[in-house]
């Protein structure tokens, strides 16, 4: 049995000797996303590979778990953690339930980022934000009031209820709806980012909403599943979808009325700048701390506050005019 | 393993049970198999799998899970099921962030979150055993109410602040690599293989799942049973929602979703008959091994989960299928 064993070491120190001077020179750069599936992240993976093929040296693990849960993205950490990766970028689905795993992976070395949606502090060196939650909330409010000029109600409907980043932006939302005192926000509905449960939850929005003139979908899948409800239900023309989309995904939409545009950063852009931040802070070119300035290559430079976050740019808008075009992109 | 059906000994049920026994016998040395092979090819596709502390780490995957499976293959043999045992770890977990939001230490900590685990799974027992209901039903119910419960105390909000010494059951060690959890685990198989296994009430809890009327018409108090086994199934929940959170440092509502298919899984691959009457713990332990150690020797080579999700389902229905194919065999070979 012993005599096996050590067969087994000595086999596995062989291929481990092989695999390091095979990539002797090659960093690895862990993407970890939600939940692997989702366009929006296969885009993330498509800007990672660009920054990686313009470093060189940069190899990216693009991996996630099949459900969004904090559990399943753990077990990856873990697995990350075994594999020795020289960095993670992640967007979490639980900013708190993450912290341990990654403490665990920068004690032994690893340098840790989030993108997306953050983690909180003590759990990465730095948040690179898509866009900033103001500029979001003030975007979501401003597409939907520019197709109501006279006011009237209006509806959310987000991902789940515990989702970081939706609930921050439809915070800020609330705060812009100032500035629109004829607007009428009647309810938050909650489609927990799966097509069916959203598609249900935008139909009973406009039956329990008679005078509903728009649902802003902050949520890539929330805002496809309230578009098809709106058109299955022949109102278009009567409720306008707004909120945060993929263009291929929404196109059709947008041809058919039922959304007249709808806004996103590009993902393509997010994955690149994330893999340039990590890179930096991997090869200790740069330390992350409040108040750093980090290079992301093409988009620019990234100032971090005094949390150690960072935006990286304003939402884009998208409608009839330039959705085809962005549609073959991502 | 004799013994248990040859006191009411007839020629009939002796006839059944013999095969059977062989069945099973060869299920879980298959699953030896499985996991030596699994361990095996980790070992040489993955240079990183042979690290101590790799797979330390990876014992998690598996560990609150195996704790509630260890319960849940009692109940299962029992010929009842608990679905909502994933929801309880909420609830408890819930209750526990609650308490430290009232300035609860450790030690209390630990009691509240056990103590709902209890009153969750007593709830159950009663509306089960006391009322009647059919468990699948009761449990989807509760499934719902426990989570549900979570949802409108917490709403989008978590709760964090745990103690610092409350990290211990989820991330300390007892000695070198072996966590606290595995040290925790590997107990409770032990407790839960000799009461299943050398105890009267594990002898009940078998006669029940294979024919509830005649084991209480032989002096077994079935009801009470049952009853008993809700509870420590609501306990071994109380238990891994207080590693679970301690692994996690936080609270939200949404913690654990989806874990009571892994267990019903688990306790299914481990051998037990779905449909009550049939199964061992080592059967449930080594499931456990083999599920844990595919999770992360895929994730080792960074294949995508929904392929391991696969794999677990092919698993799966193989169990199912195989004992029935092999009867079949048996039959047309006369």
């Amino acid at each position: 049995m012993s005599n096996f064993k050590k067969l087994l070491v000595s086999a596995a120190l062989a291929t481990a000797m092989i695999a390091n001077g095979a990539h002797a020179e090659t960093k690895r750069i862990a993407v970890v996303v939600k939940a692997l599936g989702i366009g929006f992240f296969d885009a993330v993976d498509k800007g990672a590979e660009e920054a990686a093929k313009q470093l060189g040296d940069v190899q990216i693990i693009y991996t996630g778990p099949t459900k969004t849960t904090a559990e399943g993205q753990i077990d990856v950490i873990n697995a990350l953690i075994a594999q020795k990766v020289d960095a993670i970028a992640i967007s979490a689905n639980d900013k708190d339930a993450l912290v341990p795993a990654l403490k665990k992976a920068m004690d032994r070395g690893i340098t840790v980022i989030s993108f997306d949606s953050g983690v909180a502090p003590a759990g990465r060196e730095m948040q690179l934000n898509a866009s900033s939650t103001e500029l979001i909330g003030k975007m979501l409010i401003k597409m939907a009031a520019d197709s109501m000029p006279d006011g009237g109600e209006v509806a959310v409907l987000s991902a789940s209820a515990t989702a970081t980043n939706q609930n921050a932006w439809i915070e800020a939302m609330k705060g812009a709806m100032s500035a629109y005192p004829n607007i009428k926000l009647v309810e938050v509905a909650y489609g927990d980012d799966l097509a069916d449960k959203s598609y249900r939850e935008a139909q009973a929005l406009m039956q329990k909403h008679p005078n509903l003139k728009a649902i802003i979908a902050p949520t890539t899948v929330g805002i496809q599943a309230a578009a098809q409800a709106v058109e299955d239900a022949k109102k278009v023309g009567q409720i306008n979808v707004t909120g945060l989309g993929l263009p291929s995904e929404m196109a059709g939409h947008v041809h058919s009325g039922a959304s007249k545009g709808f806004a996103i950063w590009n993902p393509i852009d997010l994955g690149y700048a994330a893999t340039m931040i990590a890179d930096q802070l991997m090869t200790k070119k740069a330390v992350a701390k409040p108040g750093a300035t980090l290079d992301m290559g093409r988009m620019g430079k990234v100032t971090l506050d005094a949390n150690g976050e960072g935006a990286m740019a304003d939402p884009f808008f998208y409608d009839a005019k330039n959705v085809d075009e962005f549609a073959k992109i991502f | 393993m004799t013994g248990a059906s040859a006191t009411k000994g007839r020629q009939i049920p002796d006839s059944l049970t013999h095969p059977a026994t062989r069945l099973l016998k060869s299920w879980e040395s298959l699953l030896a198999v499985v996991v030596v092979v699994i361990f095996v090819t980790n070992s040489f596709a993955s240079p990183y799998f042979l690290d101590p502390w790799s797979l330390s780490d990876a014992t998690y995957n598996v560990t609150e899970k195996l704790m509630i499976a260890f319960a849940m293959a009692l109940l299962i043999i029992a010929g009842e099921i608990d679905l909502s045992v994933a929801s309880i770890i909420a609830l408890a977990s819930t209750a526990m962030g609650f308490a430290v939001t009232l300035g609860a230490g450790t030690p209390e900590l630990v009691a509240i979150g056990v103590g709902v685990g209890l009153i969750c799974g007593l709830f159950n027992a009663v509306l089960v055993t006391g009322i009647g209901l059919p468990s699948i039903v009761v449990t989807i119910g509760t499934m719902s109410l426990f989570r549900g419960l979570s949802y409108i105390v917490l709403g989008d909000k978590a709760y964090t602040g745990y103690p610092a010494d409350f990290a211990f059951f989820g991330q300390g060690y007892v000695w070198w690599v072996f966590s606290f959890e595995l040290v925790l685990v590997a107990g409770l198989g032990g407790v839960f293989g000799v009461l299943l296994h050398r105890t009267n009430f594990g002898r009940a809890v078998y006669a029940i799942g294979n024919n509830p009327t005649g084991a209480l018409f032989s002096g077994i108090r079935v009801a009470r049973v049952k009853f008993i086994l809700f509870l420590l199934t609501g306990l071994m929940s109380g238990i891994a929602s207080v590693c679970l959170t301690s692994r996690l440092g936080s609270t939200r509502p949404s913690i654990a979703v989806g874990a009571e298919l892994e267990v019903v899984t688990m306790v299914v691959l481990g051998g037990v008959n779905i449909l009550g009457g049939s199964g061992t713990i080592p059967g449930v332990v080594l499931a456990a091994l083999v599920m844990g150690l595919v999770t992360f020797g895929f994730g080792l080579l960074n294949v995508p989960g929904i392929v391991m999700s696969i794999f677990i389902g092919l698993l799966l229905i193989g169990v199912i299928a195989l004992p029935r194919l092999w009867a079949r065999l048996r039959i047309q070979r006369g």
